[in-house]
């Protein structure tokens, strides 16, 4: 497993520039840790580095071929259950496995239950569980602990952490706690002002 | 107070629908009445008699096998092709191009020109499935395009990310994504299908067929027996699409507890 390094990465769309020469090193193993405010490229970086843009320069390295996400919505299979959710992405597909995650994220009440019918909350943990269980060194949280309150959001940070030890974290968020509760390194997106 | 829905009121919708059938047939009763003839408007109790004894005759069963089979192998077969075409459409859009101008020149084309068109070109026998077949091709082909088409971006993105093999991105995206559309398609496809399909071995008379039936009743003025046969097929046909559509939501139903 090796650093993913990004080198002087540029994104525009249209006339709007959205990232300009950026360059950075995610630690291999690491949990990184991505603030800062909206509209500063956050998610279009984890964009690039999913392989959903295509940036107009620069250059990615040691980014692995497999990679799973949980992205800023969702996108669960809405009409099968939490389990069948997690069967989708799970390649060798043992079902204790996948019950014990979901057990261990509250949702052992609702393993069988079609996911449009769980709440909120409910589908973002089965999104956290799917991106834990499919396989890749890389792992990229757009946000993932939206529509989380503080017990659930606590649950889920251990969980995380229990679980992804050994692979690449990058994880947006807004919230210095999260921040602290899981971040190896902090990489700060915000704009620096200008002279500054 | 007891809030307790009465009887009545529970079973509001189904009387509504019963009354509105016996008020069709006592318009047509009047109608009957009105013309005094047989020959020209059978009175519903003729038709009543008929269809009482008409289902005990020797060849009965046997002529509606066989228009039945031959119906439903056309709407099979269509639907069949027009997934498979649909897909690929949605999937390559050159396929779209170069299926486009069959598409239109199906669903333009009356289909008593294509009946008799193909009955230049096959046994009256097959005529009916040919027929079928047609009138439900552009049905299915449109709707399993336009289904592709509508299919969510982001879901797009997530199997792609999580590199879901072939299988499973029909199983969990597209056999999912298609469901409401494959519903209409066949609620729609099973009208036609029998509608056309009649209609063609009305003018091909394969013997043996509702259709031939359809044309002695014609050829000798028997107007009970016309009507007789309507009612027949309208029954078959609401019957299978209600099984058929029954069916299809089964097996939905059975691929998302996979």
């Amino acid at each position: 497993m090796t650093d993913l390094i990004l080198h002087n990465i540029c994104k525009a769309y249209g006339e709007k520039t959205v990232l300009r020469d950026f360059s950075h090193t995610f630690p291999a193993g690491k949990r990184t840790c991505i603030m800062g405010p909206s509209g500063c490229g956050k998610t279009t970086l984890l964009r690039i580095i999913l392989g959903l843009e295509t940036q107009d320069r620069g250059t990615m390295t040691g980014r692995p071929e497999r990679v799973s996400a949980v992205f800023q919505e969702n996108r669960l299979f809405e009409d099968f259950s939490a389990l069948s959710n997690l069967a989708a992405v799970c390649h060798h597909g043992d079902k204790q496995i996948m019950e014990a995650h979901l057990t261990e994220l509250g949702l052992g009440d609702s393993l069988h239950k079609p996911v449009r019918t769980l709440s909120g909350g409910m589908k973002r943990r089965v999104a956290i569980a799917r991106a834990v269980l499919a396989p890749g060194e890389l792992m990229i949280l757009d946000e993932p602990f939206t529509g989380l309150d503080q017990d659930t959001k606590k649950i889920v940070l251990d969980y995380l952490k229990h679980h992804t030890q050994g692979r690449t974290l990058l994880v947006v968020t807004h919230d210095p706690a999260e921040r602290d509760a899981l971040a190896d390194e902090v990489l700060d997106m915000s704009p620096v002002p200008e002279g500054g | 107070m007891d809030r307790t829905p009465s009887f009545l009121q529970q079973h509001k919708q189904t009387f509504q629908r019963v009354g509105a059938v016996l008020l069709a047939i006592l318009v047509w009763q009047v109608l009957a009445m009105a013309v005094g003839h047989q020959l020209l408007v059978p009175s519903p109790l003729s038709v009543l008699e008929r269809l009482a004894g008409i289902w005990l005759e020797a060849g009965f069963w046997s002529t509606v096998w066989f228009t039945f089979r031959k119906i439903v192998a056309g709407f099979l077969l269509g639907l069949a092709l027009g997934l498979g075409l649909g897909s690929l459409a949605g999937r390559f859009p050159l396929f779209e191009i170069l299926f486009r101008p069959w598409a239109v020149m199906v669903k333009s084309v009356p289909v008593a020109s294509f009946i008799v068109i193909c009955l230049i070109w096959m046994s009256s026998a097959r005529l009916s499935i040919f027929i079928s077949f047609l009138m439900v091709l552009p049905i299915v082909y449109t709707n399993v395009l336009q289904s592709i088409r509508s299919v969510d971006r982001q879901m797009l993105e997530a199997v792609q990310i999580f590199r879901l093999p072939w299988a499973k991105r029909v199983l969990y995206l597209w056999l999912p994504q298609m469901k409401p559309y494959l519903i209409s398609a066949c609620s729609v496809g099973l009208g036609i299908s029998w509608k056309a399909g009649i209609a063609a071995e009305i003018i091909g008379i394969p013997s043996g067929s509702i259709g031939q039936m359809f044309y002695d009743a014609k050829v000798y003025f028997n107007t009970t027996d016309l009507f007789t046969w309507t009612i027949i097929v309208v029954v078959v046909s609401v019957l299978f699409e209600k099984g058929f559509l029954a069916l299809l939501k089964w097996l939905y139903g059975r691929l998302e507890k996979l």
